[in-house]
């Protein structure tokens, strides 16, 4: 279920003082069960671009197309594309409001107007793919959890059955360990239901782990699309934008300029241990 | 839509209105609206349009801006004008089957029309050229006295100024969660009355906690800066009438002896 | 004496169900001791709900310990009259940017402290400035918050507490919300008010690489006091930071695989550079 943007602009406040170009004629395209990570500071335009994918903002011009579909074409069903194009939020615990955990996981497929045994078989199943057993059923969402409650918003989303799940920093405000959890949860999503992830995060060390495709954005423009392995390569000029490399990657580059023989495209800390081991048994490069 | 309402906004630049007393904006304000009301001619609105656009031209912010308001009520201002047009008693200018637009109506329709668009386009000058803060000093100074018959005014001036700044940060957050909801399938545009309002729910129930939970991270902080309400307490930017705030007085009554001067000898 | 003295100090509250009976009793903070001195830049690490949020608000006289004592600048916070002073005293920075400005525009917002405090109105203005100066934000002392990013956004919060002359300054989570640079942007900040204005710190975080700079590093779970040291020597337990639910900075985290792997190097390397250094002598020493 491929997405495909052509010449994507987005403008806000045309016409105003305020006027402001956050999205500066993208090309993308999102083929079937990648694990993808945008990443840009704020106001890179990410935010924006996020919002285009399941049609809550439309572009001042250019074209989606979702499965070869024009999503902008006269009576495209948008209710439908938001069910497959799945969106998390920033903060997604803020948008819970019902009695308990279950009924809200039944939100999204209710208005997607399924049976009460389909809904409810949904939503079971969303809330056991975020790791939540039956005991958080019946609990209201605002006794849980900050980290849980973002599981269960997650799940409102998974229960819709989307093809692509799009999350807009899953992590903020979390612990190291509720981080990792949600993290690793997602990676697993990805892994055992095939769908397409798309992650958006501020933390180089969090996609360089998890995603396969690296979309690097700044000012409203694609500045890299690449593995996480070569958009790295180009870490000075990701600091040039407010960027950086994960630690690792600038600790082999400081060996390499002390003279180490040593494999420098390393982006998680296993393969950073590694490469080390590996050039402490090489000779010392004589330094140029 | 919402972020077209433009009244409770600061549009931050330095001008002489910016910088006037803001009980000078207050009153003077109040005067302006009352004036509009005073006399039915068109004279008059000519005065009244000419003092409004040298007080916009001074207060440096674009028309275009302070314009942008008008447009968020633009359906309450066309009813008025429609039942104006149609419900006033008089001449009958055009009939189209029942409907009967009267000469009088139409002058009426006009009349609202033109004291409605003042009336906001004036207020927003205040609200656009003096920080809610300042309005709110102005306001507790300016009704001080009423603290002799027990009206706790401090209080209710730091409710309004904090009620003021936190506007804006609501109506993102409503957008927020609107489109949180929308990507979860919610539709908040069709459907009967009813139904529309049932889908309100997820919208204010999320809502409602949040400025709950930011009422109460507000109150944290402002006893840990040390508020323990308006006794003892010294201002910042208090309240002088200075040179410039005597000579808006001067003008302010200078516009109004003109009102009531060609109110009381215009022929139409 | 320290500026921040806590013994055995209990906070619990009650829950209640929905008939308004007391249904359980928790305890947020269980027995904790604290000595801070004058001028020290103290972090507090711990997962979320480990206690160090009720601890903090302790410091500033929000919440009054159920039992135990503490004592701010030599003031008992438990005693109602010294409740202003200790305020005064210990000003706080939350995590919310948003809901913790109550000015319309930033010095308005700065002010409102020493205006809370009665300082007369030429001294505010003074301090306004000093403050805001003091955290790169003089710029911006007409712009509307709402216009500012959420770095800019804490660092005039920062500025509000500084214009009240605290000795001490307790952050809650000041980073939480805000991006890679906003981090960076509050951190430097904090950390000029420890150095240059020598304003004694309390920073309470979840992110491994703002408490590097600390002279100490506190670690709670479950209300208590679990660990105490340096940030080396905390980061130098790697798995015991895991179990409370915590993280170390990567590359310290690399520094202990290699360790692990057989290498020799020392414990807790905290920088790049540290790491680089010392596998360059262990190369040139073999």
């Amino acid at each position: 279920m491929s997405i495909k943007i052509e010449q994507l602009s987005h403008i806000y406040g045309e016409g105003n003082a305020f006027e402001r170009k956050a999205l500066d004629n993208i090309s993308l395209e999102i083929p079937d069960g990648q694990f993808i990570g945008i990443i840009g500071h704020t106001g890179s335009g990410k935010s924006t671009l996020i919002q285009h994918l399941n049609g809550l903002l439309r572009g001042t011009s250019g074209k989606i197309y979702y499965n070869k579909e024009d999503i902008y074409q006269e009576g495209y069903n948008m209710k439908n594309l938001r069910s497959k194009v799945g969106l998390v939020f920033q903060y997604p615990e803020y948008q819970l409001f019902e009695i308990d955990v279950f009924t809200d996981v039944c939100f999204g497929p209710k208005n997607l107007g399924l049976s009460k045994e389909e809904i409810e078989e949904r939503a079971r199943e969303a809330l056991t793919l975020v790791g939540l057993g039956e005991e958080f059923y019946k609990k209201s969402p605002f006794e849980l959890s900050g980290g849980e409650k973002r599981r269960v918003a997650i799940a409102g989303i998974l229960a819709m059955h989307p093809e692509v799940v799009v999350l807009d920093e899953p992590t903020a405000g979390l612990d190291p360990k509720g981080r990792d959890e949600i993290l690793d949860q997602i990676a697993s999503l990805h892994e055992k239901q095939k769908i397409t992830v798309i992650l958006v995060s501020h933390s180089m060390e969090d996609v360089a782990k998890y995603v396969e495709r690296l979309i690097v954005m700044s000012k409203g423009r694609i500045l890299f699309d690449d593995t996480p392995r070569e958009v790295f390569r180009h870490y000075k000029e990701l600091e040039k934008v407010g960027l950086a490399a994960p630690q690792v990657t600038y600790a082999v580059r400081g060996l390499e300029e002390q003279g180490f023989d040593i494999e420098t495209d390393v982006t998680t800390v296993m393969e950073a241990r590694d490469a080390i081991l590996e050039a402490m048994k090489k000779p010392v490069r004589r330094k140029a | 839509m919402i972020r077209d309402i433009t009244i409770g906004q600061y549009y931050p630049v330095d001008s002489p209105i910016h910088r006037l007393d803001p009980r000078v904006k207050l009153l003077g304000t109040l005067l302006f609206i009352i004036s509009l009301f005073l006399f039915r001619s068109f004279l008059v609105y000519v005065v009244a349009a000419v003092f409004l656009a040298g007080v916009i031209r001074a207060s440096k912010v674009p028309f275009r801006f302070m314009v942008k308001g008008l447009k968020a009520v633009f359906l309450l201002l066309m009813i008025t004008v429609v039942f104006n047009l149609f419900l006033t008693p008089g001449t009958t200018l055009i009939q189209i089957w029942r409907l009967r637009i009267t000469v009088e109506g139409v002058r009426q329709a006009v009349f609202m029309a033109i004291r409605l668009s003042f009336l906001i386009v004036g207020s927003s000058v205040m609200t656009l050229t003096t920080t809610p803060n300042h309005l709110t000093d102005g306001l507790e100074k300016g009704l001080g006295f009423l603290n002799k018959v027990h009206v706790p005014v401090h209080d209710v001036a730091m409710m309004m100024s904090i009620a003021l700044r936190f506007i804006p940060i609501l109506l993102e957050e409503t957008d927020k969660i609107m489109k949180a909801q929308q990507a979860r399938g919610a539709d908040f545009d069709s459907g009967n009355l009813i139904q529309k309002a049932k889908s309100m729910v997820p919208l204010l129930v999320p809502l409602f906690i949040s400025a709950f939970r930011r009422a109460n991270d507000l109150a944290m902080a402002m006893e840990a800066r040390g508020y323990r309400g308006g006794e003892g307490r010294t201002k910042m930017k208090p309240l002088v009438y200075k040179k410039q705030d005597k000579a808006a007085y001067l003008i302010l009554l200078i516009y109004l002896a003109a009102m009531i001067v060609v109110g009381r000898t215009a022929p139409f | 004496m320290g500026i921040i003295e806590a013994a055995k100090l209990v906070f619990e509250y009650k829950k209640y169900n929905e008939e308004g009976q007391v249904e359980d009793t928790v305890r947020a903070v269980d027995g904790v001791d604290l000595d801070v001195k004058k001028g020290d830049f103290i972090a507090i690490l711990g997962h979320n709900g480990s206690g160090k949020s009720t601890l903090a608000k302790h410091i500033n006289a929000i919440l009054l310990p159920t039992e135990g004592t503490l004592y701010v600048d030599g003031k008992d916070t438990k005693d109602p009259e010294n409740l202003w002073t200790v305020r005064e005293t210990a000003g706080m920075v939350f995590q919310n940017p948003d809901n913790q400005i109550i000015g319309s525009v930033v010095d308005e917002d700065v002010g409102f402290g020493p205006e809370n405090m009665g300082v007369p109105t030429e001294e505010i203005w003074q301090r306004v400035e000093e403050s805001l100066r003091s955290v790169g934000m003089w710029e911006y002392r007409n712009s509307s918050p709402n216009k500012l990013s959420g770095g800019q956004k804490q660092r005039v919060a920062i500025a509000g507490v500084m214009a009240m002359h605290p000795k001490c300054i307790v952050l809650d989570e000041p980073t939480a919300m805000l991006d890679p640079n906003g981090r960076k942007e509050v951190i430097r900040a904090v950390r000029a008010l420890n150095q240059v204005e020598e304003i004694t710190i309390i920073l309470i975080t979840h992110y491994m690489e703002e408490v590097i700079y600390a002279d100490k590093v506190i670690v709670m779970d479950e209300g208590k006091v679990v660990m105490q040291g340096t940030p080396r020597e905390i980061f130098s337990q790697v798995d015991t930071l895991k179990h409370y639910r915590l993280d170390v900075p990567q590359v310290t985290l690399l520094a202990y695989e290699l360790k692990k792997a057989g290498l020799h190097l020392p414990d807790g390397i905290l920088s790049i550079k540290e790491l680089v250094d010392c596998l360059c002598q262990l190369k040139s020493n073999s």
